[in-house]
């Protein structure tokens, strides 16, 4: 073996056997020490990615006026809702894996091109929520939202107040949008375009991203990237829409929930 | 140790081969972006010289591009899945310009122009003594954009600005793209100043336009 690779790097530069021999050589082994590292270093890499999910997600709270002191008192609940029937599901939230459940055939819905807004083909049955009380009163409503933005899956959380209506914030927590262009998503000049406009007029989603926004339902888009901005009010749509969130909220309204 | 001194000054691959750009204006916003660049660029050069140096008898003359590039492409992705593992903050706000060291021309210079002509040890010191020349350029623009910028070095604020009762006016201007050419601009004009023999000569010689306006 050792001789055969001896007389393997003897060859000429020059032979094929050898240029055939050296690009799969140097292919292979550069293969395996990436392909190593990055399976060592999954784990850890995955535990950054929650870490500063929760970051985001706290910073997020924080931001929303009067809720910092709620957290300190009850502090948010994480529940989990049964977006079919749209009350609370007795689902153990702590180890639930959304995408996980979004991945998984049985846990999991196909969705007709028709009313797949968000581009994601397949919803899962059970989303994650949190929640924000004082007393009984619904202080905050935290709803995680994905869709299709221009080359990536945009990820984000949206916080509406009280009434169930007006967003409290919008934060995107994953993306890989354009550097520079789409990824401004994540940025607080997006983010502030949010905070304060309105999703609903009556029962329909009237909210809308134009350039030079103005009243209630408009979020200012990001120059540069339309079809970004078009992506994360999409989602909205969808989310909130009868096939998202939609059954859940009426419940939320009429108190129907099973909270 | 001319190896070393000489890309430092005299032969910058940013400054006086104008190599490498895109990156030196992307992440110099910030001292910590660019100090983390340019560690994470001169540990690929020096140690793709080194790999590529050593093996510079077996690679074939007509695949040694994609040869070379297939070893620093796998060091670029340690590089940057390290720092996704152990400076997870860090590499998000590097974002895809520690992947792009791979094609970074300085990189692929070094390891083509002298580590396959040279054993390993010469070829690691010139490619380290490169990594640092960028870096050197690097922490200077990064040093003024967001010195004037933000009035903070490394994140801690040395010029108060007056949104925090001081009297600084940060200039936006800095912490945008353009800002980077100019003062990438400013700092090769000064060089080669300083070092009359860097500047080139004219490739052609302005016409006479007193001749061309009558003409």
């Amino acid at each position: 073996m050792a001789k055969a690779f001896q007389r393997f790097l003897a060859r000429p530069n020059s032979d094929p056997v050898k240029s055939i021999g050296m690009a799969a050589l140097v292919a292979a082994i550069c293969a395996l020490i990436v392909a190593g590292t990055a399976v060592t270093l999954r784990p850890l890499i995955e535990e950054n990615r929650l870490a500063a999910r929760a970051g985001q997600m706290a910073a997020m709270l924080e931001s929303v006026p009067g809720i910092s002191d709620l957290l300190d008192g009850g502090g948010i609940e994480t529940l989990i809702v049964d977006l079919a029937t749209g009350r609370i599901s007795q689902t153990d939230p702590t180890d639930f894996d959304q995408t996980a459940a979004a991945a998984d055939p049985d846990r999991s819905t196909a969705l007709p091109p028709a009313a797949d807004l968000a581009a994601i083909s397949r919803r899962e049955n059970e989303s994650l929520i949190w929640l924000v009380r004082e007393g009984d009163e619904i202080r905050l409503l935290v709803l995680p939202v994905r869709g299709a933005g221009y080359q990536s899956t945009i990820r984000a959380y949206l916080a509406l107040e009280g009434d169930l209506n007006t967003v409290a914030a919008f934060t995107v927590y994953e993306q890989g949008e354009t550097p520079g262009l789409g990824s401004r998503v994540t940025e607080a000049e997006f983010r502030n375009g949010w905070t304060g406009r309105r999703i609903f007029e009556g029962d329909v989603i009237q909210i809308d991203t134009v350039s030079g926004a103005s009243g209630d339902f408009e979020v200012e888009m990001i120059s540069g990237a339309s079809v970004t901005s078009y992506g994360t009010i999409d989602m909205v749509h969808f989310w909130l829409g009868p096939d998202g969130f939609g059954p859940f909220m009426d419940n939320l309204r009429k108190g129907e929930a099973g909270l | 140790m001319k190896q070393l001194t000489d890309p430092l000054i005299d032969k910058n691959p940013v400054a006086v081969h104008i190599l490498g750009i895109c990156s030196a204006l992307a992440v110099t916003t910030s001292m910590a972006t660019a100090l983390t660049m340019s560690v994470a660029l001169t540990v690929v050069v020096t140690l793709a010289a080194g790999l590529i140096s050593a093996l510079r008898s077996h690679i074939p003359n007509q695949i040694r591009i994609i040869v070379q590039l297939t070893i620093i492409a796998t060091l670029v992705i340690l590089a940057d899945l390290l720092l996704q593992g152990f400076a997870h903050d860090m590499s998000q706000r590097l974002t895809v310009f520690v992947s792009l060291i791979a094609t970074n021309c300085i990189v692929l210079g070094r390891t083509e122009a002298y580590a396959m002509h040279n054993p390993p040890l010469p070829s690691m010191i010139d490619a380290l003594g490169n990594g640092l020349g960028y870096s050197l350029v690097l922490m200077s623009v990064a040093f003024i954009r967001e010195l004037f910028g933000a009035g903070s070095l490394f994140g801690i604020q040395i010029l108060i600005t007056q949104a925090q009762g001081g009297w600084f006016v940060p200039l936006r201007l800095m912490l945008l793209a353009p800002s980077a050419f100019i003062i990438l601009g400013l700092l090769v004009w000064a060089l080669r100043s300083w070092r009359g023999r860097l500047a080139e000569k004219p490739d052609f010689a302005p016409r006479d336009t007193g001749s061309e306006a009558s003409s």
